[in-house]
C-alpha cells in the first residue's frame, strides 16, 4: 500500500482498519490511545533532546564559542549524556518541604505541556485531537503549567523559590491575556477555533500576509507574550539566575529538575508551533501569486517539513531574544504588558474586526 | 517617649533572605542579608569576612619583597597597581629613583590591567542583568591582554611583577608589537560593547535612575574609582598625585554627574578608551635601559611612617607602613577601594527591587578578596 507523504489520513485510516480487523471497537479505541500516547512520548523526549542541543549550539554560535562537540559527531550525543547524568542523580527532598506537592509539581508542569502538544496539527491528517475549540483548549491547558510552578515554589519551603513562584504567577497571568487576544485576532480572521480549519484557511496565503499590518502586530505581540509565558529570557524572571539563583526550581535535583527543564523547552516549541499554525500557515507551503512555477516547487516539499521548518525558525528567533537581551525587572515586565501590549492588542482586535467586517483582508 | 529604633531585620513581618555567601551575583563569598517587602528591598546588611586571610598581619612577618606577593591576592584583577603601591612606598622611603624604562612599563601594565579588569567587569555586569552573551564578549578581549602578560612574566592573574626597585625581569621582546596589535583590535571591538548592551532599551531602563549616589554621599562614604567618578567626585589619583609616568601622558578623567548605575557603567566604558589612549602614547616611548635598580636582598626602611596611594581599576588603594628600621614592617595597613565602596550599597538599594540590588552591586564592581584582605 502506498502512502502519500502529503496526506497522513490514508496512513492513519489503514492502521485503524488493520486494528478493526483483529479486535472489537472498544479495544481498537484503547489500543489506538496507547499507540498515540507512545508516539507522543517518544516525540516529546526526542524533541526535548533536540531542542536542548539546538539551544546550546545557537547560544555558542552567538557567544563566539564552539558549544558541545566532544560526545559523538558534532556533540549530538551530549544531551543524551546529560539526560543519563540527570537520571542517575539523587533526588533530594529538603527536610521541611511539603513532600506530596513537591513531588507533584514537576508532573503538573510536564503534563500541561504534553497535553497541549496533542492538539497541534503537524500535517494534513497528522493530528491527534482535532477539537472544534482547539485554540481554546491549548490556552486552557497551558495555563495549568503555572499551577505546577506555583506549587513548586511554595512547597519547596525556600525563600528564593517562593519569590520565583510569585513572579511567575504574576507574569503568566498577565501575559496570558496578550496571548489570548493575539490568538483572537486569527480566530476573527479565520472564523473558527478549530486548528485544522485555521490551517486550511491559509491555503491561499498565510494570515501574517493576508491580514495586513494588524495581523503582523498580532504576530509580534504573540511572539513577545509567548516568550514571556514560557519563562524564557528576557522574561525569565521566575528563574532569574543572577537574582534568585534558580527561582522556583532551586530545590529540585535529578530527573525532577529535568522535568522542569524539558517542560520549558516543550513550552517554547509549543509557542513556536502555535505561532506557525496561527500566523505562518501551519503546514501550508509558501505561495506567491496563483498557479506559478514557484508554487508547484513549494508544493513538492512535504507538509511536515514545512511545519517543522517554520517552527524551528520561530524557535531560533525566541532563542535570539534570550541570548542577546538583558532581563527585565518585574515592574517593567508588568508595565510592558498592562500599559503597552494590552491596549495595543485591544485596539488591534477592533481594527481586525472592522477589517473582516468590511471584507478588506485577502 | 522612646525613640523608635531602626527596623531590625526579621521584625515587622519582614521577609528576610540571605544573598550569598554562595550566590551567582555576589561575585564571590560576600553575603547580603536582605530585608524585603515583597520584591522591594527594605534594608541591606553586607557581611564580609568570609575570605579573610589576614594579609595585613602576614605582612608583619614578611620582607618587603615578599609583601608584593601578598598584595596580588587582594584585588586579583588589578594586581599590577597593588604591587606598584608597595613598590612606590619602599622606593619613596629609601629615596630611590627608578629608571625611566621602569616607569613607562609600570604605567603601561597598569593600564593594560585596567582594561582587562573593566572588560571582565563589563562581562559580569551584563550577566548580572541577565544578558548572558556579554560574558563571552568581555572575556574574548581580556584574553588578548592576559596573553601579553603571560608572555612577559609567565602568569595571567597573580603577576607579582612590579617589585621594589623596578621589575622582576625585563619585558618580552614581543611586548611592544603585541601592544601595538592590541590597540587597533580593541578600538574595533569596544564599540561592540555599546552595540550589545549600552544602546539596549531594556538595559537603559534597568540602569538609569537606579541607585543614585550623590557627590556628597560619594565623598562621605569614601567611594573612589569609577564608582565615585560616576557621581562627579574627581578622585583619580593618577591626576591628583601623578606617579610613575602618568604626569607625561594626556588623558581625561571621566566624570559623570548623574550618579546612577548607568553613569557608573558609562564611566568604565569611557575609561577603557582613555586607557587605550595612554597605551598609544607610551608604546613607542619605552626607553632603553635597566629594568631595575640594584637592591639589597633585604630591604630595611628607615624608621618612620609612610603612605602611598595609587589608582587601581576600582579606586584608590592606599598603603600605610610603619617601620622601626627592621626588615619587617611593624604595621602594614591597606586602604582598599572595595571595602569603602561596598558599604554604600544599603543606601543605594533601599526602596529598589531585588533585581536592582544586583545591578547596583554589579555597578560598584566589587572584588571580594579585596574587601576582606
Amino acid at each position: 500500500m502506498a502512502f502519500s507523504i502529503y496526506d497522513f489520513s490514508s496512513f492513519t485510516q489503514s492502521i485503524h482498519q488493520l486494528l478493526s480487523g483483529v479486535m472489537s471497537p472498544a479495544w481498537v479505541l484503547v489500543s489506538e490511545l496507547v499507540l498515540v500516547g507512545l508516539v507522543f512520548l517518544m516525540f516529546y523526549a526526542l524533541l526535548g533532546l533536540a531542542l536542548v542541543y539546538l539551544e546550546r549550539r545557537v547560544c555558542a554560535f552567538i557567544q563566539n564559542r564552539l558549544g558541545p562537540n566532544r560526545v559523538g559527531p558534532q556533540g549530538i550525543f551530549q544531551t543524551i549524556a546529560d539526560l543519563i547524568k540527570l537520571l542517575f542523580k539523587e533526588i533530594f527532598i529538603i527536610k521541611n518541604a511539603d513532600k506530596f506537592l513537591f513531588n507533584l509539581a514537576p508532573f503538573i508542569v510536564i503534563i500541561a505541556s504534553m497535553m497541549a502538544i496533542g492538539a497541534l496539527p503537524f500535517a494534513k491528517g497528522l493530528h491527534a485531537m482535532d477539537f472544534n475549540i482547539g485554540v481554546f483548549y491549548i490556552l486552557a491547558v497551558t495555563s495549568l503549567g503555572v499551577v505546577g510552578i506555583l506549587l513548586a515554589g511554595w512547597s519547596s519551603n525556600s525563600k528564593y523559590s517562593l519569590l520565583g513562584a510569585m513572579r511567575s504567577g504574576a507574569q503568566i497571568i498577565s501575559y496570558e491575556l496578550s496571548v489570548g487576544l493575539s490568538m483572537l485576532a486569527i480566530i476573527i480572521f479565520s472564523g473558527s477555533m478549530q486548528l485544522s480549519v485555521i490551517v486550511e484557511s491559509q491555503a491561499n496565503g498565510w494570515w501574517i500576509f493576508k491580514g495586513h499590518i494588524p495581523a503582523f502586530i498580532s504576530f509580534v505581540i504573540f511572539l513577545i507574550a509567548a516568550t514571556a509565558e514560557t519563562n524564557r529570557g528576557p522574561f525569565d524572571l521566575a528563574e532569574a539566575e543572577s537574582e534568585l539563583t534558580a527561582g522556583f526550581h532551586t530545590e529540585y535535583s535529578g530527573i525532577r529538575f529535568a522535568f522542569f527543564f524539558l517542560a520549558e523547552y516543550m513550552n517554547m516549541f509549543l509557542a513556536a508551533a502555535l505561532a506557525t499554525t496561527l500566523f505562518l500557515g501551519g503546514w501550508m507551503p509558501l505561495h506567491f501569486g496563483v498557479d506559478t512555477q514557484f508554487n508547484h516547487i513549494m508544493d513538492f516539499v512535504p507538509p511536515v517539513v514545512w511545519f517543522f521548518g517554520k517552527t524551528f525558525f520561530v524557535i531560533y528567533i525566541i532563542m535570539l531574544f534570550k541570548w542577546t537581551f538583558p532581563r527585565l525587572r518585574i515592574d517593567q515586565l508588568l508595565t510592558l504588558e498592562w500599559k503597552y501590549l494590552l491596549p495595543i492588542n485591544l485596539f488591534n482586535i477592533v481594527l481586525i474586526a472592522f477589517l473582516v467586517m468590511m471584507g478588506w483582508h485577502f | 517617649m522612646v525613640e523608635k529604633a531602626e527596623v531590625i531585620l526579621g521584625e515587622n513581618e519582614q521577609y528576610v533572605i540571605n544573598m550569598g555567601p554562595q550566590h551567582p551575583s555576589t561575585h564571590g563569598v560576600l553575603r547580603f542579608e536582605l530585608s524585603l517587602k515583597g520584591e522591594i528591598v527594605d534594608k541591606v546588611v553586607p557581611h564580609c569576612g568570609y575570605i579573610h586571610r589576614g594579609i595585613e598581619k602576614m605582612c608583619e612577618a614578611n620582607t618587603y619583597q615578599q609583601i608584593i606577593h601578598l598584595t596580588d591576592r587582594m584585588d586579583y584583577l588589578s594586581a599590577h597597581p597593588n604591587n606598584e603601591a608597595v613598590s612606590l612606598l619602599v622606593e619613596k622611603a629609601l629615596g630611590i629613583e627608578v629608571p625611566e624604562r621602569v616607569k613607562v612599563i609600570r604605567t603601561m601594565l597598569s593600564e593594560l590591567g585596567r582594561l582587562g579588569s573593566h572588560q571582565l567587569w563589563w562581562a559580569a555586569f551584563g550577566m548580572d542583568l541577565g544578558a548572558l552573551t556579554t560574558f563571552f564578549y568581555g572575556l574574548r578581549d581580556r584574553e588578548k591582554i592576559l596573553d601579553i602578560f603571560e608572555e612577559s612574566f609567565g602568569s595571567r592573574l597573580l603577576h607579582s611583577y612590579i617589585c621594589p626597585g623596578g621589575l622582576m625581569n625585563d619585558i618580552h621582546p614581543n611586548f611592544k608589537t603585541r601592544v601595538k596589535e592590541l590597540i587597533p583590535y580593541l578600538r574595533k571591538k569596544l564599540p561592540e560593547y555599546d552595540q550589545l548592551l549600552t544602546g539596549n532599551v531594556i538595559f537603559t531602563e534597568r540602569s538609569k535612575n537606579i541607585g543614585i549616589m550623590t557627590k556628597e554621599d560619594a565623598i562621605s562614604y569614601g567611594i573612589t574609582g569609577p564608582s565615585g567618578r560616576g557621581s562627579g567626585f574627581a578622585c583619580d589619583v593618577r591626576k591628583a598625585e601623578p606617579y610613575s609616568a602618568y604626569d607625561r601622558v594626556d588623558f581625561k578623567e571621566i566624570l559623570m554627574t548623574e550618579g546612577d548605575t548607568f553613569a557608573r557603567y558609562q564611566v568604565r566604558i569611557l575609561e577603557m578608551y582613555e586607557s587605550i589612549k595612554i597605551l598609544e602614547q607610551l608604546v613607542d616611548q619605552i626607553p632603553d635601559g635597566d629594568y631595575t635598580v640594584k637592591m639589597k636582598p633585604i630591604i630595611k626602611l628607615p624608621e618612620g611612617e609612610y603612605y602611598q596611594r595609587v589608582e587601581t581599576a576600582r579606586g584608590e588603594l592606599g598603603v600605610y607602613a610603619v617601620s622601626t628600621g627592621e626588615k619587617f614592617p611593624d604595621r602594614m595597613r591597606f586602604r582598599t577601594p572595595n571595602f569603602s565602596n561596598l558599604f554604600i550599597i544599603d543606601k543605594l538599594a533601599r526602596g529598589h527591587k531585588i533585581a536592582d540590588l544586583v545591578a547596583i552591586s554589579g555597578s560598584l564592581d566589587l572584588v571580594i578578596p579585596d574587601i576582606d584582605r
